[in-house]
């Protein structure tokens, strides 16, 4: 099922663009499943997500934990710093 | 009345607290957070997201209308690149007495910096570009209103 996900911040710098439409394998079915598949995806999925303690995200526009299961949209960057 | 903006041009506070102090409230307290010039900074950054950041302001400004008997809150968050002296962010509260008004600035501030989708990168004069790491007493001060 095609997934959109964007990324904020540094996990967008280091992953070369803004969002992306990504078509998962079924088994990546939480948050930290996919933040784990991106990391093994490739070389810049590995630096971005070197750290999966430092990735936070928002699934379908509300805040979303680890175990929280994906939709079709999910933001995934770096703990908030504003103010 | 809420009023909540993220914006790229310069906060006018003046003219925003012209506007959010129309209904003449007994007591209205400002927290106005400006780009600190330290370390020979020469630019702040900063991203958000172009839907959940403004939600966030509204639900983040709605809970202390929830919480708070306030008749009027602005939130106005500014993004894009700044310069030091710059105004980031204004809060402004009003109540009929100070101590909803004060309390209510209070948590907005602690709040936004933890709750809501904003991301500082810094830029120094010798070329050094850094994003900010959140910090641990952030979180505290946030968390005291839990």
């Amino acid at each position: 099922m095609a997934l959109t996900v964007s990324y904020f911040a540094w996990v967008r710098e280091r992953m070369g663009i803004a969002d992306e439409v990504i078509d998962p394998p079924a088994d990546v079915a939480t948050v930290a499943d996919l933040v784990e598949w991106l990391a093994r995806r490739d070389e810049r999925g590995a630096l971005a997500f070197a750290e999966p303690g430092r990735i936070r995200a928002a699934v379908g526009g509300a805040m979303a934990g680890p175990d929280a299961v994906i939709g079709d949209e999910v933001a995934l960057f770096p703990p908030v710093t504003g103010g | 009345m809420i009023r909540v903006a993220v914006q790229t041009g310069a906060i006018d506070v003046a003219a925003e607290l012209d506007i959010h102090d129309a209904g003449g409230h007994g007591a209205s307290a400002s927290f106005i957070g400006r780009v600190r010039g330290d370390d020979d900074l020469i630019e702040l950054f900063l991203e958000h997201h172009r839907v959940l950041t403004e939600a966030g302001l509204a639900e983040l400004a709605h809970a202390a209308a929830d919480r708070w008997a306030l008749a009027a809150l602005t939130l106005i968050h500014r993004v894009g690149g700044m310069a030091p002296g710059e105004t980031i962010v204004l809060v402004l509260a009003s109540s009929a007495h100070r101590a909803e008004a004060l309390a209510a600035t209070e948590f907005l501030i602690d709040r936004l910096k933890t709750d809501v989708m904003f991301w500082k990168r810094e830029t120094f004069a010798d070329g050094r570009v850094a994003w900010v790491e959140p910090r641990d007493g952030d979180q505290g001060r946030a968390e005291r209103w839990d």
